[in-house]
């Protein structure tokens, strides 16, 4: 599927959707109707809504309809409300966006329109630090070399400026001719891919070169970036409105469930079935009890001849009368401490990251539980458990290993006088280093020079370079120049062959501009290398340094050039542009190309990149392995420096304590054997103290997870620990996959673009806004600094979330239940005819009230202070294993709300018999009873108190009383004096004592 | 409980909190950092106290909870027994044919009726004397809310009928005052009582709350079609006395939450030693016969915890007889078996 764009052309302009950007949810019209369908579409409101719409009909409803429709409305009402809020500032904003004034060509003319207006084909006039209001392909800029600079922050969070070139074609076309321009542009339909614009341009006589232009992303200005460090550019509008790239990559993803959610929505549907099943069973017996005996109770006179729905009449009170049962404060109490929780986090002063001034964030606030249940961690290393600041430490070039004593080797003499003497096998080593990236030389007006670079490990490179005498200077449009003892040398970059994760190795073509000669400079992954080197070179002592410097927990890359002939330049230029402008398939295509140039190598030498472990990484993953927690470490890097960063951060111990499985081979057959033999040493040792581990790559990875997924499913299971290296994110996100279909709860953690599927796909994801940009951070559940934090994020908010739902959302039922099991037992001396023994204020207030807020305060609760749960991490056992919320602790509660409701029931009809069975009093007798068991139920059940603890629990008591005493004021209430005359009873206080000591046993 | 965290100075910062967004502003002025700000609210670290049940507290606690509950039962158990009730069960007796249903639901039948007790102890005035029902379901939900309280108040809701059917409207629909199931089942025995063949005085002056009298009954509201319909309930009411006194109707129309219950007939003023006859005439009138309820007369004294009820005192005793037990055998257990406290090698993965 394709999209034609004729630039300029009014005529072809209605095809497509104009530029009017809509974020909104709703309209004014259909606000009210969507809203609540939307609410209506969850089972628990739905129930709801139903029990408010029996209660209407009065021949059965036990209460006053206001106690259910209340509450119901206030709830709807505050999820309304802050939707339609929400809803609303995206109306404004989308409005300020859509005014705008952009300049926009019309009939040769520059005119000044709304942003809303522009249509696919217009071209557009941006100038500096102004924000790009749709999709353009550029056509041309300020700048003499056709580059012009952008920030991409509010599209992929990187903070660095991006350069983007106008296509060849459009190279020198003054801003007359761009007024004029004609042509056609041919790209995909809308997708949401930032990274890929498969597309190519023509343009129309009179314009010289007519020839097909492959584009890029490289080409285009997307909606919502910034121009920076250019007085103008222009482009021509492709996408517009929604379906820009930005607009279709919006979009909800998918809420995430937390294990205590599930479990609290399990316990919901028993309780509800418990509640029909008490329905049927009352009902039934109510029935029978009418016609047995209430017929003879002459003053009740129920008619001899009834209409049959009479007999649904019980059931249906009944039902109405234990709908309380399923606590209708629940929801919002939960999304109340659930925010608590996120808060604290973005509170926490401890995860605050001193360094780069960043503190932690839940981006999800709904998950918080789910911390405090990790069973495994992924985790991502370079740059998670790394600094991911490269340092150039040591290298070999030519068999000569520099760096080795100093273990630096910017200070290696040896090196020194190499470079002082000119040595031909140092120089180019060090040329490749300097020209073979993507880094931009900023030149400062002091004349001093900064790189920009995307990779940590380009910008070690040529830092490296320039520390040694080979100064990339400055790069403009194809045209870079090195200095190199006081010599200047002018390049032309003739092709970049782009790194991808699946080639690992990037290439640049240069061309020497004083000799004519072409060059292929290329670097990489050791083994995207070596393999291409040409015919008799010894490769041995390379392979021998990469070893090397792997133990020492370096990254290598191995540098390689070739020089080319003309002729051969040529063929395979044509090729590469054929395969740059394909519009499917282009990414394959170009690899495809690519390896056709790329082979008999001249290999240099090889790089040695330390990258520091970051602070506190060992002993954080000590304490969370401690606390039962399992590791896989997922990376792109090779084995053996894998394996070198894993023992040094306690991932895995060395022999004899731990030992290490390989699982490798290249064909599927030794893949199998190996993977046989891991599982088989599994079995075996898993009751033995040691400590197994094993390491699989990327390729061994990719033939098991698609030919032996079960066996692999087992040695995931055996293993605590992982070491992937070499995958893809991908398959990053599959072991994720993998992990959580075993039911375990994962958490992923990583820091870049590479883990952002990983993060997606986990239970949890947490992303470390580091170095290599926001993407992950901004893809994640959580955001944090360090990787350290990490433990105080799961140890303590999670356990401390967890724990406080657990409480909270089994005594939200408890009271609920307590109270209607009260109900259900005075119908047994009301002759089951569902005779509510509250009335509907008290029951209202109860539930929304009395009982809600005090539990609140459960998020101030600590069972155990942060030390000792740091101290003692095996304690986290208890929420992982689910061991606070589960089925049997909700029986439980469930004992105890029965137990409770009986004595409350029975104490208050023995100690209020006789001429005291007033039924006002009775009832508040009976109401109190249950809320000083509540107040010391609470008390008991939480921890430690802060004063806000103390306001919440006895002040909700005082209130309590305030509250009924003023209601006894009210002549026309039905309790009318009736808490006074209590309050002057002794026995009533007598009765009081006795109902909460019973709570003791 | 020991609140000993106590005396750190209270630091809330709620309303200076903030939220902090990723993106990072200008950092032309070095003070504004992303840094949260501190408060102990925030950092979770408000100041709060730990009670810790120790053994020591726990054995303590019970020790306490009885040492203060035996003599509360005590207390309890004694006024009850101060009590003196006479409860006299009539409605067997008083109806000498085997058609019970069919005596009571005749108007011709003589229901007059004598029953003759004697005072085991001396009563102190005032006596009251009330009338007990069992078997009968104030609480029924038909009848519990088959009442207008705004017509009992007010005299222009007099039509405000709709909750009282099948006694709301007469069958020429003119408003029933009092309407309802409540108020045509009052309940319509009377007694007459003779002490050693004395005829005394039952006041039944104030015997329903003041504030019914006063705010709940109208003092401009007088009974009309009360009782006139094809069936009668109970008792009919005197039509030229507004409902604020009729407070025999108000008295019955506190409905009772239990089956079984006792209201107030009137009091006698006067002492009654012990062995005096006591002679009550009953007028025999109302239908517990057809659902097999029971009828008493009662006549008792009060005492600080109201009338006697003995279940109040036997609980407390029983708890704190029971509190006492386990203190004691916690603190043998504590003595011969003792653990460390805080010992980390109980914990689970220790052990």
């Amino acid at each position: 599927m394709k999209r034609f764009v004729y630039i300029n052309d009014e005529s072809y302009q209605n095809d497509y959707c104009d530029n009017q950007i809509s974020n909104t949810k709703y309209t004014l019209w259909n606000f009210l109707p969507k809203n609540l369908w939307e609410q209506f579409r969850r089972f628990m409101n739905q129930y709801f809504l139903l029990i408010a719409c029996l209660q209407l009909w009065s021949l059965i409803t036990p209460v006053n309809p206001a106690s259910t429709w209340g509450p119901l409305i206030v709830i709807f009402a505050v999820s309304a409300t802050k939707e339609a809020w929400d809803d609303y500032n995206r109306y404004i904003s989308d409005k300020q966006a859509n005014e705008k004034k952009v300049w926009i060509v019309k009939n040769g003319a520059r005119k000044h329109i709304q942003a809303q207006d522009i249509r696919v084909g217009n071209i557009v006039w941006i100038r500096e630090n102004e924000e790009v209001p749709c999709d353009l392909v550029l056509t041309g800029t300020s700048e003499p070399q056709g580059i012009c600079h952008v920030e991409t922050a509010a599209l992929d969070g990187e903070i660095d400026l991006k350069t983007r070139v106008i296509p060849t074609t459009c190279i020198g076309l003054d801003s007359e001719q761009l007024h004029k321009i004609k042509g056609v542009i041919e790209c995909p339909i809308p997708d949401k891919d930032i990274r890929r614009f498969d597309a190519n341009i023509r343009l129309f006589p009179p314009f010289i070169d007519n020839d097909i232009c492959p584009l890029t992303i490289n080409n285009t200005l997307l909606q919502s970036c910034y121009l920076r460090n250019t007085e103008w550019a222009c482009g021509v509008a492709v996408y517009t409105g929604n379906e820009t790239k930005l607009g279709m990559s919006r979009g909800v993803p998918e809420p995430k469930l937390t294990a205590m959610d599930a479990m609290i929505d399990k316990l919901t549907g028993a309780i509800f079935l418990f509640q029909l099943a008490v329905v049927v069973v009352l009902g039934s017996a109510g029935n029978v009890w009418k016609d047995t005996e209430a017929r003879k109770q002459w003053y009740v006179k129920y008619d001899d001849d009834e209409p049959w729905y009479q007999i649904l009449v019980i059931p249906l009170r009944f039902e109405l009368l234990c709908s309380i049962m399923i606590p209708i404060s629940i929801k919002v109490s939960l999304d109340f401490v659930k925010s608590m929780y996120a808060k604290f986090i973005d509170w926490d002063e401890e995860i605050y990251d001193q360094e780069t001034d960043t503190p932690a964030h839940a981006a999800n606030t709904a998950i918080s539980e789910d911390l405090g249940q990790v069973e495994y961690i992924l985790t991502d290393k370079t740059g998670t458990l790394t600094e991911n600041k490269m340092i150039f430490r040591r290298c070999c070039i030519a068999g000569t290993l520099y760096g080795n004593e100093s273990g630096d080797a910017l200070k290696d003499i040896e090196l020194l006088n190499a470079v002082a003497d000119n040595s031909p096998h140092v120089i180019k080593f060090l040329t490749v280093m300097a020209l073979c990236n993507t880094v931009i030389p900023i030149k400062s007006p002091s004349g001093t020079i900064s790189y920009k670079a995307q990779s940590q490990d380009e910008d070690a490179l040529v830092n490296a370079a320039s520390n040694l005498h080979v100064v990339l200077v400055s790069k403009n449009g194809n045209n870079a120049e090195i200095h190199f003892n006081r010599r200047v040398i002018q390049y032309e970059i003739l092709d970049i062959l782009e790194f991808t994760s699946d080639r690992k190795r990037m290439s640049i073509v240069i061309s020497d501009s004083q000799s004519g000669k072409i060059f292929l400079l290329s670097k990489g992954a050791d083994e995207a290398i070596l393999p291409l080197a040409y015919c008799g070179q010894q490769i041995k002592t390379f392979v021998d340094a990469v070893d090397k410097y792997a133990q020492l927990g370096l990254r290598t890359l191995c540098l390689g050039w070739r020089e080319l002939s003309l002729e051969e330049y040529l063929e395979w230029s044509r090729l590469f542009k054929e395969a740059n402008s394909a519009l499917v398939d282009r990414e394959w295509k170009v690899a495809e190309v690519c390896q056709k140039l790329e082979h008999t190598l001249d290999i240099l030498g090889i790089s040695a990149i330390e990258d520091r472990l970051q602070d506190g990484v060992p002993e954080t993953i000590e304490i969370l392995r401690q606390s039962g927690i399992n590791f896989w470490m997922l990376t792109g890097d090779k084995q053996s420096t894998a394996i070198q960063i894993a023992l040094l951060c306690n991932l895995i111990s060395s022999e004899p304590k731990g030992q290490l499985l390989y699982i490798n081979g290249k064909t599927e057959d030794e893949v199998a054997r190996s993977l046989e033999r891991v599982l088989l040493t599994m079995r075996i040792t898993s009751s033995e103290p040691k400590e197994l581990a094993f390491v699989v790559d990327g390729w061994a990875l990719e033939i098991i997870l698609t030919r032996y997924k079960e066996a692999f499913t087992e040695l995931a299971v055996l293993s605590k620990t992982a070491i992937c290296c070499r995958v893809t994110p991908s398959q990053k996100a599959q072991l994720v996959k993998l992990l959580k279909s075993c039911d375990y709860r994962t958490l992923a953690i990583g820091d870049g673009g590479n883990d952002v599927r990983m993060i997606q796909q986990a239970h949890i994801g947490v992303g470390i806004s580091g170095r290599e940009g926001l993407q992950a951070a901004r893809a994640a559940d959580y955001s944090i600094g360090k990787f350290r934090f990490l433990k105080r994020l799961i140890l303590v908010h999670g356990r401390y979330s967890y724990n406080r739902t657990a409480f909270l959302s089994q005594y939200s039922f408890y009271k609920s239940l307590l109270i209607c099991f009260i109900q259900i037992l005075f119908s047994f001396v009301s002759g089951i005819a569902g005779t509510s023994l509250f009335n509907s204020v008290s029951l209202m207030a109860y539930n929304v009230f009395y009982t809600s807020i005090p539990v609140l305060t459960t998020v101030l609760d600590k069972d155990l202070s942060e030390k000792t749960v740091t101290q003692n991490p095996e304690i986290l056992l208890y929420c992982q294993a689910g061991r606070l919320l589960n089925p049997s602790t909700f029986a439980g509660w469930f004992g105890r709300s029965l137990y409770h409701a009986i004595v409350v029931f029975l104490i208050t009809i023995h100690a209020y018999a006789n001429e005291k069975s007033e039924m006002e009093e009775l009832s508040m007798v009976a109401l109190s009873g249950s809320i000083w068991l509540q107040a010391f139920v609470v008390t008991l059940e939480m921890s430690s108190f802060t004063f806000l603890q103390f306001l919440a629990i006895w002040g909700n008591f005082a209130a309590f009383y305030v509250i009924n005493l003023c209601i006894s004021t009210i002549p026309t209430a039905g309790m009318y004096t009736i808490m006074f005359r209590l309050c002057r009873q002794p026995s009533y206080w007598i009765t009081m004592l006795v109902s909460i000591t019973i709570m003791f046993f | 409980f020991i609140f000993d965290f106590f005396n750190a100075r209270l630091h809330f910062g709620c309303s200076r909190m903030q939220m902090y967004p990723l993106e990072m502003e200008g950092n032309s002025n070095p003070k504004t950092t992303n840094k949260p700000k501190y408060s102990k609210f925030t950092q979770q670290e408000l100041p709060a106290c730990k009670p810790l049940l120790t053994p020591e507290i726990v054995i303590a606690a019970f020790a306490l909870i009885g040492a203060l509950f035996v003599p509360i039962g005590l207390a309890s158990l004694h006024a009850s027994r101060q009590v003196v009730e006479l409860v006299h069960r009539y409605d067997a007796s008083c109806v000498p044919v085997d058609d019970k249903v069919g005596f009571i639901q005749n108007s011709r039948t003589d229901k007059t009726c004598t029953v003759t007790m004697t005072v085991p102890k001396y009563m102190k005035s005032p006596i009251h004397v009330y009338y007990l029902i069992d078997g009968f379901y104030q609480n029924h939900r038909r009848y519990v809310r088959s009442r207008s309280d705004k017509q009992l108040r007010y005299k222009s809701a007099a039509h405000l009928t709709s909750d009282c059917v099948p006694e709301g409207d007469t069958a020429d629909h003119a408003p029933i005052v009092p309407c309802g199931l409540v108020a045509w089942s009052l309940f319509n025995d009377t007694y007459t009582v003779r002490v050693n063949g004395v005829v005394t005085q039952v006041n039944k002056k104030d015997i329903a709350w003041k504030s019914d009298k006063n705010n709940k009954f109208g003092k401009n509201i007088y009974p009309s079609n009360f009782q006139k319909g094809r069936l009668i309930g109970g008792a009919t009411l005197n039509e030229s006395i507004p409902l604020s006194e009729q407070e025999d109707l108000i008295v019955w129309m506190r409905t009772a939450a239990l089956p079984t219950f006792r209201k107030l007939y009137g009091r006698i003023e006067k002492d009654i030693n012990a062995n005096d006859n006591v002679t009550v005439v009953i007028q025999n009138n109302y239908n517990t016969y057809s659902f097999g309820g029971s009828k008493a007369l009662v006549l008792s004294t009060a005492s600080w915890i109201g009338g006697k009820n003995n279940f109040i005192g036997i609980a407390y005793l029983t708890i704190g007889g029971l509190c006492l037990s386990l203190a004691m055998g916690f603190l043998v257990l504590y003595m011969v078996k003792r653990r460390n406290f805080g010992d980390p090698s109980n914990l689970s993965w220790n052990r």
